[in-house]
């Protein structure tokens, strides 16, 4: 484990307002989606899940099938499709378009995309705004922070540190009421909208049969965004395009419910390029850039490649029992929870932070409530062992696997493992769990004081159960 | 070329060689429409929107919407949309109602100017409560967005079960329009403390005036 890890863990643990934010948040997210998957509420939940699964699994196992026609589509409305490979390559390309049509604001919907490739710190370096319009990323943005929650990304911030930060940002005077706080930047964001000539979005999902991007949304920004600037840029990862717009019937039914426990978000947008003749409002120009970033390294593992399903509903972070003690922050990237690890470790490569993939109690509540039904729990594990292979290839946890092979020598030895636990029991003072802290030698042994600095071990009984079983015959 | 890096590092993984049909079959298509007959789907609609802090007004016809708008109107002012419907019931002459705007820069100046944006639909999903909004040039897409109140007229019609049976009458809504917007109650946010408000960019009062 890392140490920058381990300290935010212990952190946001030590925090008990963090604590609680968390807790409440993602505790009436999780009982709205159970609400609204119900048996009663959805008798077909179950079924939709797996069309969904079968769905993402056919377009990710055809996915350059799909982004063809896709691009043909986008293209035949007289749209443009830039592949892009990394952070620089989208970073460019928005920035000669801004160049090009003398471009100074930018207006931005809610993207987890472009938080992948800090969009907005790398356009304001080159002198522009690009002002972010969701309420929570607004205040983020103020604030110089990233998202805390995939749906949620401002959870912990208190009214009281909104109001801290629209003081400091936006010199306003003081202001505690959630409504007001709520007009007053949507009034500051108005005008951004009003003004600026790029509007930048992502997407939720790719439509390949009609070259449509859809954006799931409650404030009404991203239909802002979509429709008052000329300009109309889309950043979408490779992995969101789907074969039909009549899929949308099952993954609409259920990204919202998973989402938040509502039927359908506020705004459900179907976007399929620039306005037409005769249309009076709406973009210009449409671009859809289709990002790679990693993604595809996830696809030669025919297991693992499951992860790219992901529709970012955020379920998994609520039902996860650790996200919900060590929060957002305590992750290394942009994506938290169980979903951010098992993706950060395969698009970054495992080394970056090879904690991750054990940061997890594999209870398996998030492979339970994913509405795609990725493996959750499986991937982990594929990925404890790849962390694991890398290790003993670099010479390291030489120790652990010593260990490991003497207690499976134990373990298949019943006298000798008998015996131990004799020498256990005789070594043991009896009375309180915090016995082996009390033997010095196993004390130095670096493993198990880390071990032990979380946890007691009961001490043995006098009497195994394999002695009692002889007793009892 | 970027694009062709991509698609050949994608094919290379996936055992795939260019121009090669997607393999297995796509899985067929899941639309089920249910039986819900008239005067179900319009109280499934109704309770739906009021869940959602939206209201739901009846009208026999266009007369009696008329007269539904103009009392919620009492002084507003309000942008219509091109909609034929809204002239022919005249709620497109009513006081302060502007309409008939084809130039881009006046619709979005005049809607960010008014209080209420009057619209028609082209559908209305009964077991969402949803309005479906098809832009062309008799419905922009800012006049149910920028007012803070907007006031849909829709015929009953056009209010359908759900989005299986949208997508079984749209397979492709792409062909008809560049943006169809689905839209579910007034405009929201909780992102702060979780605490809901309604009208964050959009309008924080939806109306639906269900004709016929």
């Amino acid at each position: 484990m890392s140490v920058e890890f381990d300290q935010k863990v212990h952190d946001t643990l030590a925090d008990a307002n963090l604590q609680l934010a968390i807790y409440t948040s993602t505790g009436r997210l999780k009982r709205g989606r159970v609400a609204s998957v119900s048996g009663e509420a959805m008798p077909d939940y179950q079924e939709l899940r797996d069309q969904a699964h079968a769905i993402k699994k056919h377009a990710i196992d055809n996915l350059d099938y799909y982004l063809e026609e896709f691009e043909r589509n986008v293209t035949a409305r007289g749209g443009k499709v830039i592949y892009c490979k990394d952070a620089t390559a989208v970073a460019d390309f928005v920035l000669g378009l801004a160049k090009e049509r003398g471009v100074r604001l930018i207006v931005k919907s809610k993207s987890m995309t472009t938080e992948e490739v800090d969009l907005n710190e790398r356009l304001e370096h080159h002198g522009l705004e690009s002002v972010e319009t969701d309420l929570g990323e607004y205040i983020l943005q103020l604030a110089h922070e990233k998202p805390y929650h995939i749906v949620l990304p401002a959870l912990h911030k208190t009214r009281y540190d909104v109001a801290d930060i629209f003081t400091r940002e936006l010199h306003v005077p003081r202001e505690t009421v959630i409504e007001k706080q709520t007009a007053l930047a949507c009034g500051v964001l108005r005008d951004k909208f009003l003004a600026a000539d790029i509007g930048i979005s992502g997407a939720n999902f790719l439509v390949a049969d009609s070259g449509s991007i859809v954006i799931i949304e409650n404030e009404g920004n991203a239909r802002l965004t979509t429709t008052a600037p000329k300009i109309h840029i889309v950043l979408a990862g490779i992995e969101k395009v789907i074969p039909r717009a009549r899929d949308l019937a099952t993954f609409l039914k259920l990204l919202a419910r998973s989402a938040t426990g509502q039927l359908l978000s506020a705004y459900t947008s179907v976007l399929s390029g620039a306005r037409r003749p005769g249309e009076i409002d709406g973009p210009d120009e449409f671009y859809v850039v289709l990002l790679d970033n990693g993604r595809t390294r996830l696809l030669p593992d025919k297991g693992k490649r499951q992860t790219l399903y992901c529709i970012r509903c955020g379920a998994c972070l609520n039902a996860c029992p650790v996200y919900r003690k060590i929060g957002g922050y305590s992750f290394p990237w942009v994506y938290s929870g169980p979903i951010g690890a098992i993706l950060t470790p395969q698009f970054m490569g495992v080394s970056h932070e090879p904690a991750l993939p054990f940061a997890s109690s594999l209870c398996g509540a998030c492979g339970e409530v994913c509405p795609v039904k990725i493996d959750i729990p499986k991937v982990l594990l594929d990925l404890r062992s790849d962390v694991k292979k890398a290790e003993a290839r670099e010479g390291q946890g030489r120790m652990e696997r010593l260990a490991f092979r003497a207690f499976a020598w134990l373990m298949t030895h019943p006298r000798a493992y008998e015996m131990a636990c004799r020498m256990a029991a005789l070594m043991a003072p009896s009375g309180d769990g915090s016995w082996l802290k009390s033997v010095p030698p196993l004390m130095n042994l670096p493993p198990v004081r880390a071990w032990l600095s979380q946890r007691d071990l009961p001490p043995p009984p006098a009497k195994s159960f394999r002695e009692l079983w002889r007793h009892r015959r | 070329m970027t694009r062709d890096g991509i698609l050949h590092r994608i094919r290379t993984a996936l055992g795939r060689s260019a121009g090669q049909a997607a393999s297995p079959a796509v899985p067929p298509v899941r639309l089920v429409i249910p039986e819900i007959d008239r005067e179900a789907r319009i109280g499934l609609f109704t309770a739906r929107l009021e869940a959602l802090g939206g209201k739901t007004q009846r009208a026999a016809n266009g007369d009696e919407a008329r007269a539904l708008v103009a009392a919620a109107l009492e002084g507003k002012t309000a942008v219509a949309s091109n909609a034929p419907l809204l002239a022919g019931c005249g709620i497109a002459e009513l006081p302060g109602v502007e309409t008939g705007i084809t130039d881009r820069a006046h619709l979005q100046a005049r809607c960010a100017a008014v209080n209420v944006g009057i619209t028609s639909a082209d559908f209305a999903l009964a077991d969402t409560g949803s309005l479906v909004m098809l832009s062309s040039a008799q419905e922009a897409r800012l006049i149910s967005l920028l007012p803070r109140e907007h006031i849909a007229v829709v015929p009953m019609e056009r209010m359908l079960t759900g989005l299986d049976e949208l997508f079984t009458l749209l397979p492709r809504p792409a062909e008809q329009t560049s943006s169809m917007v689905l839209i579910t109650g007034p405009s929201r946010t909780a992102d702060i403390e979780q605490i809901l408000v309604k009208g964050a960019h959009g309008p924080g009062q939806v109306t639906v005036i269900l004709v016929g």
